[in-house]
């Protein structure tokens, strides 16, 4: 754990309690079976909202607290503890950050203040396809009159069903897979042409795929500089995919506190089954992997509060040790629990689809993988 | 030595003039240990500057000075560090008498052996080994055989050791030997012995990497002082652990950010290497995507652990005690530089294989021999499973394993 500011190690504290009272996997459990649309409880983000979480990384100007990514993280990494599914992520840290790195003050000023707030989900809208690639984007926006026109598809938007606003990658010259002529849209949900439909996935959170038809929007709606919006997005994307390991964080840390416990406790051959080498090993294993990962969440947060220049390295660094870290300590969470593992009645399951989630959402762990080579040239 | 009431800038101040009298110049910037090799034991600015250094103490700068260490505080202790990288100089005293034994001496020895051996030490004037494995006695140490029977006024050794380091060069040797047969942990006594005393024979052990840096040890009839105990009778035990401690720290290579397997000798970065080795494709990146795929893990792996490193330094010095994570250093570090050693034999293919002669460069010799001396690493310190023994019991709580018998 990070050596923590007084106001850093109280926010953790409540986040803690208030996961653990509030929002423990029971809830979510509930959520799920109850067919929630929207893949997470409007009164539950209310009340995050209500306690400033939605407001940790907007200026102060805006109606935020400004506490920094890592202070969000630390809330990040006691919600995936409890599996809590929010809009959180998506919309007070990735969405949000796209505004505040790339936004005019206009732009700022209309959104910022309903997010910090928690009136407005917004969220990105980003990929178009079953692999993240922020490069590969495909969907149109053509110059019509004073403004642009929006057409094309994007899939698996994270809290798609309930945004009120979309950060939209669009392609204003070049082809799919340039770096250049990617530009950033802000896009009403209830734009004309806007349609959506929710898609069902393992780890019943909110995602959407998105279609945009001929939508129209002003010259006002441009994020950023058009055409150099990729530059815009990695930065956007570096901390969504930082915040979203901290939540992974939580999630595989509980993971094996959980069948940690259960080695303990699970008799079998007249003894715990914790007492069996096989399984301290592999515990150990997860235990070491754990701590390796902790520190590169926890390095890949600080970067981005400190502007350091190495920040896409240590993102990617985190978003691949942590996603390996929770592919690992989700199967064993299964496999150690034995049959109990495989019942829908026991939360390993609910671990083991959210982790696989995760994984793929923003860059899975190949194409982290990949992204530290090139980013050390190679 | 003078009292510089907790006055860094004082003492940085003596540090730097101490040093610019004393400092060899020829030395500057020399690698060290290898260095000494090369230059031998008599070169006469080495001697020099290890007998300044000895006289001062500052070899082991935090040990007291009424034992002859340099009697410095931490902070002090980092600030003669520092002068030291300024002035290019490097310390001259090491071993395994100032990185496991001096300390546990310090800790376990009555006053007379402090007296006795600690001096010497910090004047690199005595060499030690560590006289604890035994061919019957690895991974389960305890169950070691070589006795020590009482004969009135000295023991009476009788046993073998083996993998005992620098064993023909040593002058001393701190040894586990057995004291009551009808107990295990707590029959075992710590006991140093004569290197030269009659009925002491080495022979060197020569490894698949081909040289011979540990040794048989073969105790025939060996006559040792009483006062050669260290701690109690059958007490042997805590003191041993105590200092498997010092030697595993000693061995993760975690506390200075090196990162891991920067002890196998090859330098050369494992993505520059792929790129001379494998090439490139049209876009400058590594041919191999396979491979390109195995390096990019590996660094990641490396920066991982530097990070966990510097967290737990972090995590020591502010107030929340010893680091857990430091638990994992030993598996960490070990495994990143065995994979290092691994994938850079892969990417050199055959070239990466030559055992001696001029059709390889020395760097790919380096790497034939670094790869098979690395296998050692996971073994000794305590082998990787019983790191994770460790681990299991006394981080996770986990009962004590089940035996078979």
């Amino acid at each position: 754990m990070a050596v923590l500011t007084e106001e850093q190690s109280m926010l953790r504290d409540a986040a803690r309690t208030w996961t653990q009272e509030k929002s423990p996997v029971t809830a979510f459990r509930k959520m799920r079976d109850s067919g929630a649309p929207l893949g997470y409880d409007p009164a539950a983000f209310a009340e995050m909202a209500e306690m400033g979480w939605t407001g940790v990384i907007i200026p102060e100007e805006y109606g935020g607290s400004d506490f920094g990514y890592l202070s969000l993280g630390l809330i990040l990494e006691e919600t995936g503890r409890t599996l809590t599914a929010s809009p959180l992520l998506s919309s007070a840290l990735a969405a949000a950050s796209a505004i505040i790195l790339g936004g005019s003050d206009a732009q700022k000023s209309a959104y910022l203040p309903k997010i910090a707030s928690g009136e407005l989900v917004a969220t990105l809208a980003i990929d178009e396809g079953p692999h993240h690639n922020p490069e590969k984007v495909a969907l149109e926006a053509r110059k019509s009159g004073s403004g642009y026109t929006l057409h094309g598809h994007k899939t698996f938007v994270l809290e798609g069903m309930a945004a009120g606003l979309y950060v939209v990658s669009a392609r204003t010259s070049g082809k799919p897979g340039d770096k250049e002529g990617i530009t950033l849209f802000l896009v009403d949900a209830d734009a004309k042409g806007v349609s959506r439909k929710a898609l069902k996935l393992a780890d019943s959170r909110g995602a959407a795929n998105v279609s945009f038809d001929n939508v129209e929007v002003g010259a006002d709606a441009v994020l950023g500089e058009a055409d150099k919006g990729l530059d815009l997005l990695e930065k956007v994307l570096d901390r969504a995919r930082a915040g979203l390991a901290a939540e992974m964080l939580g999630a595989a840390s509980q993971a094996f506190d959980v069948t940690l416990d259960y080695l303990k406790t699970r008799v079998q051959f007249g003894q715990v089954i914790g007492a069996f080498q096989a399984l301290q090993h592999r515990a150990a294993k997860m235990f070491t992997d754990l701590e390796l990962a902790r520190s590169c969440v926890e390095a890949a947060l600080t970067a981005i509060d400190n502007g350091a220049p190495d920040t896409a390295e240590l993102v990617s660094l985190a978003k691949a040790k942590m996603g390996d870290t929770l592919h690992l300590v989700s199967n064993e969470m299964v496999q150690m629990h034995g049959g109990i593992g495989m019942t829908d009645a026991h939360d390993a399951g609910l671990y083991l689809k959210r982790a696989r989630a995760a994984e793929a959402s923003y860059g899975g762990q190949s194409y982290h993988r990949d992204r530290y080579a090139r980013l050390n040239g190679y | 030595m003078a009292d510089f009431g907790g006055d860094l800038d004082a003492f940085r101040a003596e540090a730097r003039t101490w040093l610019e009298a004393n400092f060899p110049p020829s030395l500057k910037g020399k690698s060290g240990f290898g260095y000494i090799e090369d230059a031998g034991p008599d070169d006469a600015d080495v001697k020099a500057w290890t007998k300044a250094m000895g006289d001062k103490g500052w070899g082991v700068p935090t040990w007291p000075a009424q034992y002859g260490g340099g009697g410095l505080n931490r902070e002090q202790a980092r600030v003669l560090q520092q002068e030291m990288q300024r002035a290019g100089a490097w310390n001259p005293i090491g071993g395994m008498g100032t990185m496991m034994f001096g300390p546990t001496l310090l800790e376990y020895g009555n006053e007379a052996q402090k007296q006795q051996h600690i001096r010497a030490i910090a004047r690199q004037e005595v060499r030690w080994c560590q006289g604890f494995s035994e061919p019957g006695a690895g991974s389960d140490l305890a169950s070691l055989q070589c006795k020590a029977e009482d004969k009135g006024d000295h023991y009476l050794v009788n046993g073998s050791k083996i993998w005992t380091s620098g064993g023909q060069w040593a002058d001393m040797c701190f040894c586990l030997v057995r004291t009551d047969t009808t107990k295990k942990h707590e029959g075992i006594s710590f006991l140093l012995i004569d290197m030269h005393a009659p009925g002491v024979e080495v022979r060197p052990i020569k490894l698949i990497a081909g040289a011979s840096p540990f040794c048989e040890t073969f105790f025939t009839d060996v006559k040792v002082p009483k006062e050669n105990l260290v701690g109690p009778l059958n007490g042997g035990w805590t003191i041993a652990k105590r200092l498997l401690q010092h030697e595993r720290s000693g061995l993760s290579g975690g506390g200075g950010g090196g990162g891991g397997g920067g002890m196998f000798g090859v330098s050369g970065s494992a993505p520059n290497l792929a790129k001379t080795y494998v090439g490139v494709d049209e876009t400058g990146r590594i041919a191999d995507a396979d491979l390109r795929s195995r390096i990019a893990a590996h660094d990641m792996d490396r920066r991982a652990f530097q990070l966990t490193a510097m967290r737990t330094i972090v995590e020591s010095r502010s107030n929340q005690g010893p680091s857990a994570a430091t638990s994992i250093m030993k598996n960490a570090g070990t495994k990143i530089g065995q994979d290092q050693a691994e994938l850079t034999l892969e990417i050199m293919g055959h070239q990466g294989l030559g055992w001696e002669g001029e059709d390889f460069t020395s760097e790919e010799l380096q790497a034939v021999r670094g790869w098979l001396g690395g296998k050692a690493t996971t073994i000794f310190g305590g082998s990787q499973e019983i790191q994770n023994n460790i681990i299991s019991k006394r981080i996770l709580g986990l009962p004590d394993p089940v035996t078979s018998n």
